[in-house]
């Protein structure tokens, strides 16, 4: 059964894995708007792949169209710009028949929302080992300012002109009504906080889903500018961390209890709640992250960034499909060719 | 008793009953034992597209199709020689195809008034003189099976199980047919539960031994052994024989298989087999959807393997924009469309050969890729090897069509020795000092395949156009004008490494029968059976249809008429028409079934009439389109 890919797969490196992120930057001029939030994804990204320790020729990066599918021309490893909704799909079958590589994902929201919504829930429930990065600017931005599958209702776009009738995906929720293993948010003004991130995706085995609020400056501008402005996000967001309590506030004075199944901001100074009855976070808690993810478009509630879910207990597709031929080996034997053409009857002549 | 014999060259026997009584599979018996006895086989499964249809009704009738003889045996039989009717319903459905003085076995218990009624019957045939033109064997089967059990202990539920066995026996005792095949099968599939052994090879020799000794049987037919070349043969399908020519490719080309496809009848058999071959090394993801199909099968191509998809009409549709991408990244890919009746859901479980227009030109762009069609259910495996040599050699997606015809029908097929079928070498880039991803291979214009993995060749790669040879992004007009008339050439190249149509027959004259796809067996047949009556006729089949083998026009312009059978209002006649200028006469068919030889040799035979000559002759000079028949 071995074939010529194992020997590329087995090859060992020659010489030092890249140690910069400067070996991941191509050679070609970055054609995204000045100012666009795409370029503060892009940043955590290159310097997060030379800690990743695999050699750059191991790393794909795949993505739709949009103005973020223009992603992998920007980082130097292998990429693959694919149809409009499709880098899902694309990234699966590559990581089935190449689980030796790290696969990661770049796609909008229009992109992975409503063309390729069918593929992401599936790709969530089947969880393949991969990071998907969704630039969330909650507008078509390529085709010049439509409305998206995250666009809040009454959103004046160019094709909504006296306000959007629909109401928006909860991609997080989405994500984990579909099963995604790994949820997560944050955005494009932290990149520090992005890079780390995109670095726990990257730990996580299986589908990691990682929505980033990313700044549209010519469809969109200001968007999120509530939930990532220095001065506006403390009092806006809650970040949550793993079995820490959700307190924010810029002065870490407010934190979230819960009132049964109900999130509920408490005043922390005013002597009638302490930091002891706050909720503290679990990531491996699959029903917390459903009422957290749910804070999401609340009026009152801060909205939740940073990892929702993080489940370790599930092994991943492409792991399953190698442990089936595996298995299967093991009880059969390595397939025989001339049997197999034999089939269950056949004569002479 | 004495028994009369007679040898017959060739036979088409039809079993029919409802869903429920087995005709699938003593219909497969029966042309499995015809093959050992050394045959030609050729058969056909034709069962409702409702899966359990409700009992005793017109279209719950399932039905199991076997033409056999000693020799040119290429298709699934004009008309029925012997039908085996079940029940009432069974031969209400088939009774059209039964030729005058074919032989009829009946299961007379499947003739009361319930089921005189669902199949509509006013009266019963068997008894009102309307079947005076055929040969009628009524049997009431549960009885004779039961006489046959007198003497052995088993279960009568099980017996009961065993009445298509007994049906089977019967036919085995008419054409005086092996049992042996078919109780070693029946030993292999029931093996460790012994009753239903003794039930199933006891029912067999009950219906041999039942026709050995009643009256009515007077007659055995002998069909000669045919001289078949020499080696080891089985009964194949179309879709089997695509399954196994993929994984035969792949370990041929040293690469991992990787199938990307959604369920869709008649496609799905190639699905099912390749999940099963897991201790092959074989991968494949059963998609969301066929856009997912497809463009997993692209992710996977992008890693180095051997990629495909599988389909039919409608997934085809859904399939054509991933199409495109894998033409723009130039990446091997290996797309089988098993035909079916459109448009839309169409005749889902019918044979067309209708998608040849949407393989050829289907897609947005000027979007160039080699199409194959396989002429016959063995073909499939050869023109799968072809699909996955030619993707490889040209990194280029291929379509390979098929369709539910010989999707689905079987023949035997001679088993090659996989050590002398030929290697297939990938285009793998070798050097990273000089690698850029659309460098070209100066002889087949195949770009280099360098897959994640080889150091020192990261590139990106997508749907936007590229530079000639560096690959980056590029707008440039020129360019553009470069890259389309590159990609067309390199599909046009293809036509110095096909094989050269030939022609059966003389090599030049009046007429020429140009078929494609699953029509060869019936035009062979029909050209064969007119060339024996004397008539100048000949013959020339295509597999390659993008591009047409390079000496196709040359061939058309030495004969003064061409005529197309295709099983769709003309696709590749107008194909023929507008590359090579050359009137054709089509002939078209488009009722989910395939084409019957005779239905050939009568339009063939107009054609040739006198009159139609003369008309042909004083209409020549003005070159019109002739008319289609
Ligand atoms: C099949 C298809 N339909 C439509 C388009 C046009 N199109 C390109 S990008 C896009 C929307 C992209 O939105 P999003 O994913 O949010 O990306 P952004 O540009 O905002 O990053 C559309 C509709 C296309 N390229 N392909
Ligand atoms: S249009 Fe918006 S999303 Fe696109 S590059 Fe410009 S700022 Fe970025
Ligand atoms: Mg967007």
């Amino acid at each position: 059964m071995k074939t010529i890919i194992d020997q590329i797969i087995e090859k060992p490196h020659t010489g030092d894995i890249h140690t910069t992120s400067k070996d991941f930057k191509p050679d070609v001029d970055v054609r995204w708007c000045a100012g666009c939030g795409a370029i503060s994804v892009l940043s955590p990204a290159q310097r997060l792949m030379p800690e990743l320790g695999i050699p750059k020729e191991k790393i794909v990066f795949i993505s739709g169209i949009g103005c973020s599918g223009r992603f992998p021309y920007y980082i130097d490893t292998y990429g693959f710009h694919g149809i409009h909704g499709r880098a899902l799909p694309i990234a699966s079958g590559l990581k089935i028949a190449r689980p030796d590589l790290s696969v990661w994902v770049v796609t909008g929201d229009g992109d992975n929302m409503s063309i390729g919504g069918n593929h992401f829930i599936h790709a969530c429930r089947r969880n393949v080992d991969m990071n998907v990065l969704m630039f969330n600017n909650e507008v078509y931005s390529l085709t010049k300012g439509q409305y998206s599958p995250t666009s809040h209702r009454g959103q004046i776009t160019k094709s909504s002109p006296l306000g959007a009738l629909d109401d928006p995906f909860n991609p997080v929720a989405l994500a984990l009504g579909a099963s995604a293993t790994f949820v997560a948010r944050g955005h494009d003004k932290d990149r520090a906080q992005l890079q780390q991130l995109l670095l726990k995706a990257h730990q996580h085995k299986g589908f990691s889903f990682v929505e980033i609020y990313t700044n549209c400056r010519i469809f969109n501008d200001g968007a999120f500018d509530l939930y990532t402005n220095a001065e506006s996000r403390e009092d806006h967001t809650v970040w949550l961390e793993h079995e820490k309590p959700l307190v924010f506030g810029k002065n870490k004075d407010k934190g979230i209890i819960m009132d049964g199944f109900t999130p509920r901001i408490v005043d922390l100074t005013d002597g009638g709640h302490s930091i002891n009855d706050v909720l503290i976070h679990n990531e491996k808690d699959s029903t917390l992250a459903f009422i957290l993810a749910n804070m999401t478009y609340s009026e009152i509630l801060p909205r939740p960034m940073g990892i929702l879910q993080n489940l370790d207990s599930r092994t991943s597709y492409d792991d399953r499909v190698v442990e089936q031929i595996q298995q299967e080996v093991e009880t059969k034997g390595v397939g025989n060719l001339e049997q197999l053409l034999l089939g269950g009857s056949y004569w002479e002549i | 008793m004495n028994k009369l014999v007679e040898h017959l060259e060739e036979v088409t026997v039809r079993f029919a009953g409802d869903s429920g009584d087995g005709m699938q599979l003593v219909g497969t018996q029966f042309s499995d034992t015809s093959g050992f006895a050394g045959n030609e086989v050729n058969t056909f499964p034709d069962y409702p597209s409702e899966i359990r249809a409700p009992e005793g009704t017109l279209y719950g009738v399932s039905a199991f199709q076997v033409h056999f003889g000693s020799k040119n045996i290429h298709t699934t039989g004009d008309f029925v020689d012997v039908l085996v009717a079940m029940n009432a319903a069974s031969l209400k459905v088939n009774i059209a195809n039964v030729r005058e003085q074919g032989i009829i076995i009946v299961n007379t218990e499947g003739f009361d008034d319930r089921s005189l009624k669902l199949a509509g019957y006013v009266r019963n045939p068997l008894t009102d003189d309307s079947l005076s033109k055929y040969q009628i064997f009524g049997i009431d089967m549960s009885k004779e099976l039961k006489k046959a059990f007198i003497e052995v202990d088993v279960p009568s539920k099980l017996i009961q199980r065993t009445l298509n066995i007994f049906a089977l026996g019967v036919t085995y005792w008419l054409f005086n047919r092996p049992m042996e095949p078919t109780v070693n099968w029946i030993n292999k599939k029931f093996k460790g539960k012994e009753d239903v052994i003794l039930a199933n090879v006891h029912a067999l020799q009950g219906g041999w031994n039942f026709a050995e000794k009643n009256p009515d049987f007077r007659k055995q037919y002998i069909i000669d052994k045919s001289d078949m070349l020499p080696g080891k043969y089985r009964s194949i399908t179309g879709n089997q024989a695509v399954a196994l020519g993929l994984v035969v490719a792949a370990t041929k080309a040293h690469l991992p298989l990787f199938l990307g496809s959604y369920p869709i009848t008649p496609a799905t058999d190639i699905l099912h087999a390749i999940s099963g071959y897991k201790k092959y090394g074989v991968k494949h993801l059963q998609a969301e959807d066929e856009i997912a199909g497809i463009t997993s099968a692209i992710g996977a191509a992008f890693g180095g393997s051997l990629a495909v998809t599988t389909t039919s009409g409608p997934g085809l549709s859904l399939k054509t924009e991933a199409i495109g991408l894998a033409i723009m990244t130039e990446l091997p890919l290996i797309i089988v469309d098993v035909q079916r009746a459109g448009p839309s859901t169409g005749l889902p479980t019918k044979t067309e050969q209708s998608d040849l227009m949407q393989a050829m030109y289907g897609r947005h762009g000027e979007a160039p890729l080699p199409v194959l069609a396989a002429a016959s259910s063995s073909d499939c495996f050869d023109m799968t090897l072809e699909a996955a040599r030619i993707a490889l050699k040209y990194m280029t997606p291929v379509m390979l069509l098929t369709d539910g015809y010989i999707g689905q029908a079987s023949e035997p097929w001679r088993i090659p020795e996989i050590d002398k079928l030929p290697e297939i070498a990938p285009q793998f880039a070798q050097d990273a000092s000089t690698f850029k991803p659309y460098l070209r291979n100066p002889e087949t214009l195949a770009r280099q395949w360098a897959i994640p993995g080889m150091q020192g060749m990261e590139h990106r790669i997508g749907g936007l156009e590229k530079e000639d040879g560096s690959g980056v992004v590029s707008t440039d007009p020129l360019n553009h004008q470069k890259m389309v008339e590159l990609r067309q050439k390199k599909v046009d190249n293809i036509a110095n490494d096909i094989p050269e149509l030939e022609v059966v027959g003389e090599l030049e004259g009046d007429l020429l029968l140009l078929s494609w796809g699953s029509t060869y067996g019936a035009a062979k047949i029909a050209v064969e059976k007119m060339q024996a009556q004397g008539h100048k006729i000949s013959h020339a089949h295509l597999r390659y249809l993008n591009p047409f083998p390079k000496n196709l026009g040359e061939v058309l312009h030495r004969f003064d008429r061409i005529v197309i059978p295709e099983l769709n209002l003309g696709q590749l006649k107008n194909l023929i028409q507008a590359k090579y200028l050359k009137p054709v006469i089509g002939i078209h068919k488009v009722q989910g079934k395939p084409f019957k030889s005779v239905e050939l040799e009568e339009k063939l035979t107009v054609l040739l009439s006198l009159e139609n000559l003369k008309n042909w002759e004083a209409n020549k000079s003005r070159q019109d389109i002739p008319v289609d028949l």
